[in-house]
């Protein structure tokens, strides 16, 4: 057992640490958010020369070649700084099925082109009704010669807007919740019948709601089986779920930080709030939730590449349900001992706050994982129960 | 990052598996899986077994009977000890009064009392609290005062955790009452046996008298039996209160009610189906689950830490393991209750019990609801864990 960041893991730490200190100030976000795309082109471009777009890519593909562990980091960084840039939709979403399900063509010709930051992806995995089932999916996907034609509705695919690709789960059998007969299809964003919605995210990012309208696409954007994808799916979004978890321990630690910063400044009745033991224990709290929070994001890490499907879900489940239940509980403190100030836009608590909960709602809520999780006999003592 | 064991730390985990399951006696497991108190006897008959095996006082100094394992192979030990499930090593000498001496005592301490903790020829209980210094302990107003070769002690001690069977107390007394309250405080061992003490149990609420009164009236002490300097004493208390903040967090006692839980769910049926079979119960059982993954998570995290921090200081992480343990324990303690349900009620003495009496009810009915009732103490003992936020607050948050 260890716990430790090696040497390299450190270096890159304080690589992308460093990049935000300097580039992503909360004034600078502002500035960035009013940008054409809602996000800066000239951090992504800072974030492609750090190498940080090709991270977990294999090396043969232009890639860096690294795991989980340094995906935390970059994540956790980023939620410190509350980044707009499509990152988790690009290099952790698609770029993750594309390490996951796409061929060496597909790769060789697409990794080289995100890591340069010259293409930025989209996954289009909801649909309107979906909810937080992954297999779920009534957008048809029918046979056309060598090709696919696609037709139905894809929703909250996160930085539609900006992608110049998108991957879309589509059925092409079965039954709509089954979860056999999914396919992944990779479609230009300006493919003829492709209408995209655009709008902006309550936390400041932006999403599209996608209508497919007789798309075609060749029999080379195929990814992976076209019937059978699923579990790539359901592996891509545990690997989301263990980044969306350090994203939010960034989130957590800075909330913590700029409220415990506060009660230390803010006076009333003569002195420094800070000083009273009702809102310390509060602060308190809200450093325990923290600390069992990161606790869960570091285990989601280590686990997001479990070979054992079932263990691997249980893991991401519970740290999901962790960090989504240590979002309202923090971040409920974090605005009320701010008072009337946490309550502005002008402020930053409330854009983390929003962030969290909009983390929350993503890939499963709380009460959504804990479903999951009891469904598949929980942590502790499943052998206990008899049969 | 490498969450797992290495090959080393699974030999050495499955080697203390093997060694717990079959060197445990069956009563005191099988007292232990109901939720029943170990009694005395049970405590020190495990210990012994301990002790012979060499494995009484692994974390201690190797010249005293240590073993020099690792914080992570420490770790592994207390695990598998309580999800044996097994007794704690009789706790108040082996845990809190040995280091003390070890760390601070005389050669002449350190050669008398440590063997003798180590094969439980003496029974230590911790004399702190009094009636009017509970949180506030550094007003306690028991008396020492120095006349030739002995102290006078004079005062009262109470919560005194199983004193009626000790016959060892170490105490924090008053032996300048003109310094600062903290600075005026000495730590001294005192022999029960001595005339002028009496000793008083308190029943708690559940039925148990687990804790005690101990009275001093003019209680002759040699000065030998000081530990350390004279008014030091409050350093050497905080030691203790630091020592074994691991443990305190109880992840392998909650494993192991989460597996009752589970086990016992799976045998009561509800409405036509068995409890275990409902969703809302299992996502009650899950949602205390992924509170404990996350402590233990927290616990693995600051024992990786342990062997990199300076002697004597503490990880602050440490301080939220009390907190949440607490919490966590009463939560399998209400779980509990959801699965006994209206057979909570009937109420069965520890005698009844010993002398096999049938139970009244399901024979796993009655420790549940004592367990529940007894478990209220947990945020209150140890420092109480609105004692643990103030520090939290000054020492980690700067408040």
């Amino acid at each position: 057992m260890d716990l430790d960041l090696s040497e390299e893991q450190r270096l890159l730490k304080d690589g992308v640490e460093r990049l935000m200190r300097e580039h992503y100030s909360f004034e600078n976000r502002r500035k960035y958010r009013a940008e054409k795309l809602g996000f800066s082109e000239a951090m992504w471009a800072r974030y492609a020369e750090l190498g940080l777009l090709g991270l977990p890519f294999a090396e043969v593909h232009g890639g860096l070649g690294a795991g989980a562990v340094e995906t935390m980091i970059v994540m956790e960084a980023f939620g410190r700084a509350l980044i707009l840039e499509p990152y988790f939709a690009t290099v952790v979403l698609a770029g993750g099925i594309l390490r996951h399900g796409a061929n060496e063509a597909q790769n060789s010709k697409l990794v080289p082109a995100i890591a340069e930051g010259r293409m930025k992806l989209a996954f289009a995995y909801a649909e309107p009704q979906s909810r937080y089932d992954l297999f779920d999916v009534e957008t048809q996907a029918k046979r056309d010669g060598e090709g696919w034609v696609l037709n139905g509705t894809k929703g909250l695919v996160l930085h539609g807007d900006a992608a110049d690709k998108i991957i879309v789960s589509a059925r092409t059998a079965g039954g709509a919740r089954e979860k056999n007969g999914i396919g992944l299809f990779l479609v230009d964003a300006n493919a003829p019948g492709l209408l995209r919605r655009a709008y902006p995210t309550q936390d400041g990012l932006r999403a599209a709601e996608i209508t497919l309208q007789n798309v075609r696409i060749g029999g080379a954007d195929v990814i992976g089986d076209p019937a059978g994808a699923f579990p790539i799916i359901s592996r891509v979004a545990d690997e989301a779920i263990a980044a969306l978890c350090a994203e939010a321990i960034g989130c957590f630690a800075e909330m913590q930080a700029i409220t415990v910063n506060y009660l230390k400044t803010r006076k009333q009745f003569g002195t420094t709030i800070g000083s009273f033991q009702v809102l310390q224990h509060r602060a308190v709290d809200m450093f325990v939730e923290l600390e069992q929070s990161r606790s869960m994001a570091t285990y989601a890490t280590m686990m997001a590449g479990e070979s054992d499907v079932t263990e691997r879900e249980r893991a991401l489940s519970a740290a999901k349900a962790q960090i989504g239940q240590s979002s309202k509980a923090l971040g409920r403190q974090a605005i009320q001992l701010h008072g009337g100030i946490g309550m502005t836009m002008e402020y930053s608590i409330g854009h983390y706050f929003k962030h969290v909960t909009m983390i929350d709602a993503s890939f499963g809520d709380t009460d959504h994982h804990l479903q999951r999780l009891a469904a598949l006999g929980g942590l502790f003592g499943d052998q206990a129960i008899q049969r | 990052m490498d969450l797992n064991f290495t090959a080393d730390e699974l030999a050495f985990r499955d080697e203390v598996r093997a060694f717990c399951r079959s060197a445990i006696p069956a009563d005191i497991r099988e007292k232990l899986i109901a939720g029943r108190h170990p009694s005395k006897d049970d405590k020190v008959r495990w210990t012994r077994i301990l002790a012979q095996k060499g494995w009484a006082v692994p974390h201690w100094p190797i010249e005293y009977g240590g073993k020099g394992w690792t914080p992570v192979q420490q770790y592994i030990f207390g695990e598998e000890v309580s999800q044996t499930p097994a007794p704690e090593p009789a706790g108040s000498g082996i845990n809190l009064v040995g280091p003390v001496i070890y760390t601070f005592g005389s050669d002449a301490q350190k050669k008398y009392f440590l063997p003798r903790i180590v094969n439980v020829d003496d029974w230590w209980c911790e004399g702190f609290s009094e009636p009017g210094a509970g949180s506030d302990l550094a007003s306690l107003k028991t008396r020492a005062v120095r006349n030739g070769d002995h102290y006078i002690v004079n005062g009262q001690k109470i919560w005194t955790s199983l004193a009626q069977y000790s016959n060892w107390i170490f105490c924090l007394v008053r032996t300048d009452p003109d310094a600062k309250k903290q600075r005026g405080i000495s730590f001294l061992l005192i022999d029960l046996k001595s005339p002028g003490v009496t000793v008083r149990p308190i029943q708690l609420f559940d039925g148990y008298p687990e804790v005690c009164e101990v009275f001093f009236d003019d209680v002759r002490v040699p000065v030998e039996n000081l530990v350390g300097e004279e008014n030091r004493g409050w350093d050497y208390a905080k030691f203790v209160l630091g020592n074994g903040r691991v443990t305190i967090a109880c992840v392998g006692l909650s494993k192991e009610r989460i597996r009752r839980i589970k086990e016992l769910a799976s045998r009561t049926r509800v409405g036509g189906e068995r409890l275990i079979d409902r969703v809302d119960f299992r996502k009650k059982i899950a949602a205390v689950e992924v509170q404990l993954k996350a402590l233990e998570m927290t616990q693995l995290r600051v024992v990786a830490n342990q062997s990199k921090l300076e002697k004597g200081t503490q990880d602050s992480t440490s301080s939220i393991l009390k907190i949440k343990g607490s919490e966590i324990q009463q939560a399998t303690a209400e779980l509990l209750m959801d699965v006994i349900g209206p057979y909570a009620l009937p109420y069965q003495s520890e005698e009844e019990f010993q002398s096999g009496e049938t139970a009244i009810g399901p024979d796993w009915a009655g420790p549940i609801a004592p367990a529940y009732f007894n478990g209220r103490k947990v945020p209150i003992y140890s420092g109480s864990d609105e004692i643990q936020k103030n520090i939290i607050a000054k020492v980690v948050l700067g408040l």
